[in-house]
């Protein structure tokens, strides 16, 4: 949440993300499709970003350019300091391993593998970490997303929001310097969409970097800044002035508003 | 990635699906157990043709009269009158290989004990002949030199004898029975061995000094055999060379002069027989070849379905930062972890039938360390030629398409 105070902590904070004129075409057939058409934007660690737009405005392609599954064919797109432009494909493995958490619309958790081995996952990739630290660190991340106790319960033992908090853990256990969510609510009911929200502004404060791509208004009014896109390209660009907390409203959540919602 | 990772990955991606990764194994399981069983089979039954061979001697070396060519016409082996005592006495002098060398003469008959009579063949041979056979005696004494020299009447009978003229148990030990109307005092009974490899009973025989049966019975200076004996099997092959050179000389033989012998050694004879069943070993070996290879083909198959049903989990490792490299090898192990522990469990089972077949069938079987050590290498290399297509096929995924894959 920003307050005055933090505002100019954030103006003054490093540049996490930097992205220059940023194009992307494909080829289909005899057409090219460009899907990015000149995208430029900064991003200041510890902010919590929405990119908003329709289907068909370049979201999803710009989701993975940054979170470095492709690459642009035009531009500059900088992570913590490195031109992903240069690097490799086993090069790009990497930086996603060590700095990028995702998070899933469908979760994505790996079936009959109990919520503790799930959340180990990147960390095995990684081979500067020992087993014990392994556990540790994913025993950690649980905890901060209050699921110290179902470590061994496996996925279809968990609601939507508990495999989505799963998913966060995941995201979180390799400390990454952002976390890239795609749609993060989509599957879940406006109470649990609360919870999640809540449980990303939460780390938000705690200092972690976050960019949610989302089709959803109400979702952006949680975020410090909105960024839209139309047609490959950035059209608006605001600092939200009225950020709601997902926590206040998940207190005014009544249980009668359950069914208010459902008929409006 | 680290090695004990890259197990650990796989390990898990395995147990997720017991049921799948457990009948993917059944079919190596299937053929490295038949592979196993129908080896011990064949080397069981060529060990125990060896061994009935052995049992006649595993060092002797027969010399045989050999067919020439008399005025222009190939004679009857059985008329050929080649060998004769002074080649036995040259083969004493110069020989270095031999320990042993005795001539053997025998004769067909009737033998006779009072009302008894029973058709055998006598053999006469020198002192040498049981050390050449390696034939001990089950009671009695052997005949000595001096017996020889004195072309004494005595003989050692065959059990197979003794059963036919001495039925009620009596002891023959002293005795005088008549063969071909010659009495002989029997002073030994042979220790029993059975039929041979061609099914002859080897008991059925009177063995007497070589002296007596050339002076009484067969009236002939030529020899039909000549049996010797090297001190141990490795040496049969020099031997049979310097028995060629010291007859060929004996025989004043010009260099352009067929032998007038043959030499056969035990080896020889073993080879001829065990290739009847290395043959069997050979065929029964490539019809579970060719079970494994279905084994293995299973493998590739149920991984190229797995690859296709766990394209989004490939998406997802690829996103948290799986290198292709990562994938591959995961896939890869999966593969060799489901076709070792199938073969682990194969030789097992192969070991297991091989034993109750011995058991319940009375087959000879012997299980070879060559033959595990092979299906298990067989096994690894199964695993990596069939895991590699479906392992380089998800390697090769784009992470954005696996993602999303439905």
């Amino acid at each position: 949440m920003i307050t005055g105070e933090n505002k100019k902590e954030i103006a003054m904070g490093k540049k996490i993300l930097e992205i220059q004129d940023l194009k992307r075409e494909f080829t289909m057939g005899a057409e090219t499709v460009r899907a990015l058409k000149g995208v430029s934007f900064d991003v200041i660690e510890g902010e919590f970003i929405t990119i908003m737009g329709s289907s068909g405005s370049g979201k999803t392609t710009m989701l993975n350019i940054l979170g470095c599954l492709d690459k642009p064919s035009e531009g500059n797109y900088i992570l913590d300091g490195v031109n992903i432009k240069s690097l490799s494909k086993n090069e790009l493995a990497a930086l996603r391993n060590t700095k990028i958490g995702f998070i899933f619309q469908s979760y994505n958790l790996l079936a009959r593998t109990s919520a503790i081995e799930n959340v180990e996952l990147p960390l095995l990739y990684n081979s500067k970490i020992s087993a014990k630290e392994r556990r540790e660190r994913a025993v950690n991340a649980l905890e901060a997303v209050k699921l110290a106790d179902r470590l061994d319960h496996f996925p279809n033992q968990l609601s939507g929001g508990q495999q989505q908090r799963v998913a966060i853990a995941r995201a979180l256990v390799n400390d990454p310097v952002m976390i890239l969510a795609d749609e993060a609510t989509g599957n879940l009911d406006t109470r649990t969409s609360y919870e999640i929200m809540a449980l990303i502004q939460e780390l938000n404060t705690q200092g972690k970097t976050i960019i949610f791509v989302t089709h959803e208004p109400d979702i952006a009014a949680f975020s410090s800044r909105t960024v839209t896109l139309r047609d490959g390209r950035v059209t608006k660009d605001f600092n939200n002035q009225n950020i709601k907390s997902a926590k206040q409203m998940l207190a005014d959540f009544r249980v009668d508003e359950d069914y208010k919602y459902e008929n409006s | 990635m680290k090695i004990a990772n890259l197990f650990l990955i796989a390990l898990k991606a395995l147990r997720r699906n017991k049921l799948r990764a457990l009948l993917t194994m059944l079919g190596i399981i299937i053929g490295v157990a038949s592979v196993i069983a129908m080896v011990a089979i064949g080397q069981g039954s060529k060990k125990s043709i060896q061994d009935q061979l052995s049992s006649m001697g595993s060092n002797m070396i027969t010399i045989r009269p050999n067919s020439n060519v008399t005025a222009g016409a190939r004679l009857d082996i059985s008329s050929v009158q080649t060998l004769t005592l002074s080649d036995v006495d040259a083969l004493k002098k110069e020989s270095k290989y031999l320990n042993a060398i005795s001539p053997a003469v025998s004769s067909k008959g009737q033998a006779i004990n009072g009302a008894l009579n029973w058709p055998t063949s006598m053999q006469g041979v020198s002192v040498d002949y049981l050390k050449i056979r390696d034939w001990p005696l089950k009671d009695g004494i052997a005949f000595r030199e001096s017996d020889v020299h004195t072309a004494n009447k005595v003989c050692l009978v065959g059990q197979t004898v003794v059963d036919n003229i001495f039925p009620y148990g009596a002891n023959p030990i002293g005795q005088i029975i008549r063969f071909n109307k010659i009495p002989f005092r029997i002073i030994g009974v042979l220790q029993s061995k059975g039929e041979n490899a061609f099914g002859q009973d080897q008991d059925d025989i009177i063995i007497a000094p070589f002296s007596t049966v050339q002076k009484r019975i067969t009236n002939s200076i030529y020899l039909q055999n000549i049996y010797a004996s090297t001190i141990d099997e490795s040496h049969t092959e020099a031997a049979t060379g310097e028995i060629e050179q010291i007859m060929r000389t004996a025989h004043r033989l010009k260099a352009k002069d067929e032998d007038d012998f043959s030499v056969r050694t035990q080896a020889e004879l073993i080879n001829t027989f065990s290739s009847t069943s290395q043959l069997l070993t050979v065929l029964l070996t490539a019809i579970s070849g060719i079970s494994l290879l279905i084994g293995g083909i299973g493998i590739m198959n149920i991984m190229y379905v797995s690859v296709t049903e766990r394209t989004k989990e490939i998406g997802l490792r690829m996103s948290i930062g799986a290198n292709g490299r990562d994938i591959l090898l995961q896939f890869l192990v999966e593969a060799i972890l489901i076709s070792l522990t199938g073969g682990l469990i194969g030789i097992l089972l192969g070991i297991l039938a091989s034993e109750l077949i011995q058991f319940f069938l009375q087959w000879p079987t012997l299980i070879s360390e060559s033959s595990v050590i092979l299906s298990f290498l067989v096994c690894a290399i199964t695993g990596i030629f069939f895991g590699y297509y479906p392992a380089l096929k998800a390697s090769k995924l784009d992470p954005i398409e696996a993602l999303h894959y439905e």
